[in-house]
């Protein structure tokens, strides 16, 4: 056993620890401990003097590992392990007790806590001795990005990038860009018409030239680690050269189909051919044949009428699907929401009553160039003379999703405000809580309260079909009152809900999911934008429901954060990773299908799992699995934690 | 000549096939017996406690000692060979990690009793009885020994030299140790005297990935015989498990039992495989965890067959005898 000289520094954080642990009494105990030649508390060891007292410590004392007990090292490890380097240490010769988390903060029992405390740093003390210098790694960049999605968010996100003079590759699930916003009317609070902001910025995509983008495509397959990802994408079949169509639609007027199919985008208002342009402004401005639909594609009888009719002979039933494979720095997850299904909460008669619809549903109607020209009407026809807005349909609810959608009750205000422009109908809005946060939302909502809209303040309880007319039932909660309303329309304003397909998605790119089922971010509030994989990014309603400001916002984050890594031209590694032990692996590959990141791989020649060590995240999880114990994390190996145990319990 | 090896079997808390194994190896038990004389082997022959107590430190050259430690006699008789003997070797399974017997650990003495002199159908005990250290006879008073709270492994108890594993040792391996003391072509101290690698890196079975969708016993299906029997969902302790005992198990399409011990860079056979079989479940939720969790019978006594002695978690328990 070699003799260390470690150094034990006890902050006090204010009063914040030393409040409650005492310091002094730590100190002195831990400085009775043989290789302890320094023990010091102070006020503040982040402070320049505390990091000065230990680097001046390292010089004249020659100490060769340091203990810190204070913050979690979550906060603070970065800082100190830079004071180490600056006194010629290496950085992971540190190790922290975390007395401020875990025992200042949880107890007010001085005694308990002191002894906790120093429980915790006999532990560091034992540990610290094991520690290995590591050398953090660096690994040279490729400098594009890849976006997924083609909403508001990823075409913001990607138009930035692009816009900085580097290639992105934009990859759209559906045949057009643009996402949900394409098909709204207006945007609150300022009433914009949402295709005269977003169109252009749609048009700059399938015009910039540093944007490559693949609709109908979808992302199979990631390998690769920040700086150096390769993307495996598949693009779909749409049945159409796109180097000849003129998007002109001639083939949607002749197609057979034609007025059969419900219209997506028109959210089932519409009908639509086999053979389709998605809607006037698309980008690309391209048909597509939808080949679940096409006669000639599922039962190869037709008369072939597209065909006839396309003056650009633009159609060609022998597509096939292609794979395409990107060399990409880092990728930026945009892929949206899905809207809440209402038919799952039978209570609102949603697809069981004709004139109960959800919130997309009335942004299309309303959309002048919709499937009702903008005209508010009921499944007969005619106007409504009353309309009922329902808030947290399948938000705020414990049977379905217990977060709230954030954009809902604004545009449940908005939605209020267009039935009264377009046709001066009664509108009834049922809310629990109305939350118009934001810039300009709470004067839109004076504004709309001024209109004669009524706010019942409870939730929406059912909505019945009593002699003939809807009626929505509530508890108003402000005049304690049970009230049946009768109404013509109901509009549900539905939660925004994780994709179905977003655990696909995040195993795909080894990204994690919190608890709601959207993408989890590094931290909740001072990360919102990376993923705990480095070179991944998250923006728009992937992370979490959001509206168009907070979406474009966090897109141009996305971009910044992807820019960051192109400009430094390199990425930084931690160098805490797994690595095997080729005598012991077993090849048994428990570990492979354990590893989040994609790190591990059976070399089928040896039989035995290799990490690339550049895609580990060292969270150890192979190492606890690996039966042989073959697998060893640097910075967190057994030893190491078995020492650390062995002081705690000492 | 050279003077003959002066050699002691002993056994502690036992099955007596560690003995057996020793018969087991055939005629090479004449050159066993060639080569040392035997100084004390209570299963085969007649010894008193004052015919090893009137033994010189270091007239032993090496002691065999298999079985745990579980009385306060066989602590004292460990202690009193060790200070006999030049090689203190742990032999066999229970002497090695606590064995078979250390699964008492997962209760403790009041627990065993209970269940011995109390509880099982077939106990008629009005007065419960329990075994007692003192009884005062008619010719004096009587002493037994007391048997301890927990069951420890030899090395817990004193230092050891040398580890054979086995459940029990095959007559292969105790002759590598054999050979290995009469030439002196001697290990390091602490060796354990099999493979170096995990009984599953030498399995020739084909191997895939790793999933487990439903626990089975061995009875319950006939196992394909090339296959990782893991992955037909019979638990085997071969990732975790020195080789060195010939495949004996799997090669007759039995798991391995886990009776060479924890492989080289396992610290805690049973908790390494625990966290591996965890890690291999096809679960998606908690739910199913626990369905597919109920379906392996015994977990503990599966993953520490053999070791529960040498559990971290009992490391760190010590207090009490």
């Amino acid at each position: 056993m070699s003799d260390h000289k470690i150094g034990v520094y006890v902050c006090h954080c204010g009063s914040n620890i030393n409040g409650v642990v005492n310091c002094a009494k730590v100190t002195e105990e831990i400085g009775k401990i043989g290789e302890v030649v320094v023990a010091k508390d102070y006020k503040y060891m982040c402070s320049d003097p505390g990091q000065e007292m230990i680097k001046n410590d390292i010089k004249e004392k020659g100490l060769d590992r340091v203990v810190i007990a204070a913050c979690s090292p979550r906060m603070h490890e970065p800082t100190f392990r830079r004071a180490l380097e600056g006194a010629g240490l290496n950085g992971y010769l540190l190790e922290m007790a975390n007395i401020r988390e875990h025992v200042s903060w949880v107890t007010k029992d001085k005694e308990e806590a002191t002894k906790k405390a120093l429980s915790l740093v006999k532990g560091a003390v034992k540990r610290v001795k094991l520690h290995e210098p590591i050398e953090e790694r660096e690994v040279p960049v490729t400098n594009t990005t890849l976006v997924l999605g083609g909403g508001i968010s990823g075409i913001q996100a990607a138009l930035q990038v692009a816009e900085a003079g580097h290639k992105v590759y934009l990859i759209e699930q559906k045949q057009y860009i643009g996402g949900n916003m394409a098909k709204f009317d207006k945007t609150f609070p300022t009433l914009d018409c949402a295709a005269c902001i977003l169109t252009p910025k749609m048009v700059d995509v399938g015009q910039s030239p540093n944007i490559e983008l693949y609709t109908s495509s979808e992302v199979i397959k990631v390998d690769g680690y920040v700086g150096n990802f390769t993307v495996t994408v598949r693009e779909k079949p749409r049945y159409i050269n796109h180097d000849k169509c003129t998007g002109c639609g001639d083939c949607a007027s002749a197609c057979i189909m034609k007025n059969r199919i419900p219209h997506e985008f028109d959210e089932g208002l519409s009908k639509r051919s086999a053979a389709y342009i998605p809607f006037p402004q698309a980008v690309p401005l391209k048909a597509v044949i939808d080949d679940g639909n096409c006669l000639f594609l599922t039962r190869k009888k037709c008369t072939l009428a597209c065909v006839k009719a396309c003056g650009a002979k633009a159609i060609n039933f022998n597509q096939h699907e292609t794979i395409h494979e990107f060399k990409v720095g880092s990728i930026i997850l945009a892929t949206g929401f899905d809207l809440f299904d209402a038919k799952r909460a039978p209570q609102y008669g949603y697809g069981r009553y004709a004139n109960v619809i959800n919130g997309l549903q009335f942004e299309r109607m309303t959309n002048a160039s919709g499937p009702t020209s903008g005209h508010i009407t009921l499944a007969d026809g005619t106007e409504p003379k009353s309309v009922a807005v329902i808030h947290c349909v399948g938000s705020r609810d414990e049977n379905y999703n217990k977060y709230c959608s954030r954009v809902c009750c604004m545009s449940s205000v908005k939605f209020a405000h267009l039935v009264k422009d377009h046709c001066d109908a009664e509108v009834y809005e049922f809310y629990i809580d109305m939350r118009t946060f934001g810039k300009g939302y709470e004067e839109f909502y004076n504004r709309v309260q001024e209109e004669g809209v009524h706010f019942v303040r409870g939730k929406g309880a059912e909505v019945a079909q009593i002699d003939g007319r809807l009626v929505v039932i509530a508890e108003d909660t402000l005049l304690g009152q049970y009230r049946e309303i009768p109404v013509d329309m109901v509009i549900l304003n539905t939660a925004l809900e994780p994709r179905v397909d977003a655990e696909k998605v995040a195993q795909t790119l080894g990204i994690s999911r919190s608890g709601d089922g959207f993408f989890m971010e590094s931290h909740i509030k001072l990360d919102p934008v990376t993923t705990t994989t480095d070179g991944i990014y998250l923006a728009g309603c992937c992370q979490s429901p959001k509206d168009i400001p907070d979406s474009v916002a966090q897109g141009s984050a996305a971009a910044a954060q992807s820019l960051a890594i192109i400009a430094t031209g390199k990425v930084k590694i931690s160098p805490i990773s797994a690595s095997i032990d080729s005598e012991q692996c077993a090849g048994c590959r428990i570990c492979i299908g354990l590893c989040t990141y994609r790190a591990i791989k059976l070399n089928e020649e040896t039989l035995r799992a290799e990490i690339n060590e550049a895609v580990c995240k060292g969270c150890g999880t192979c190492a606890a699995g690996c039966p042989s114990g073959a697998i060893r994390v640097s910075h967190f190996n057994d030893d190491q934690l078995l020492a650390q145990i062995e002081g705690v319990l000492a | 000549m050279a003077p003959k090896l002066q050699l002691a079997i002993y056994w502690a808390a036992a099955c007596g096939g560690c003995d057996v194994a020793i018969l087991d190896t055939d005629e090479k038990i004449l050159n066993i017996a060639e080569a040392a004389d035997i100084v004390l082997w209570p299963i085969a022959m007649d010894f008193k406690y004052e015919d090893i107590y009137k033994m010189e430190p270091g007239s032993i050259d090496v002691c065999l000692f298999n079985g745990a430690i579980r009385t306060s006699e066989q602590e004292e008789l460990a202690k009193a060979l060790r200070a006999r003997s030049k090689f203190m070797i742990a032999f066999g399974a229970c002497a090695a990690w606590g064995g078979i017997p250390s699964l008492a650990n997962l209760t403790n003495r009041e627990g065993i009793f209970n269940t011995v002199y109390k509880e099982t159908a077939t106990t008629i005990n009005e007065e419960d009885i329990r075994p007692d250290t003192n009884y005062p006879g008619p010719e004096g008073e009587l002493h037994l020994p007391r048997i301890y709270d927990r069951v420890w492994s030899l090395d817990q108890v004193v230092d050891v030299d040398y580890y054979v594993p086995g459940c029990p040792p095959t007559p292969e391996t105790i002759w590598t140790a054999i050979l290995a003391i009469v030439t002196g072509n001697l290990p390091p101290k602490g060796t354990v005297i099999g493979g170096t690698k995990s009984l599953c890196d030498t399995c020739e079975r084909e191997k895939t990935e790793k999933k487990i969708t439903q626990f089975k016993r061995p009875f319950e299906i006939i196992a394909d015989p090339k296959k990782c029997l893991l992955e037909q969902g019979l638990v085997c302790c071969g990732p975790v498990t020195r080789d060195g005992c010939g495949h004996r198990c799997t090669n007759n399409n039995m798991p391995c039992r886990g009776c060479y011990g924890p492989s080289e860079k396992v610290s805690d056979q049973g908790a390494k495989l625990l966290n591996a079989i965890a890690s291999i479940m096809d679960v998606k939720d908690e739910k199913s965890a626990q369905e597919l969790a109920a379906t392996w019978e015994d977990p503990a006594g599966t993953v520490y067959r053999f070791s529960l002695a040498k559990s971290l978690i009992y490391d760190y328990k010590k207090g009490g005898e």
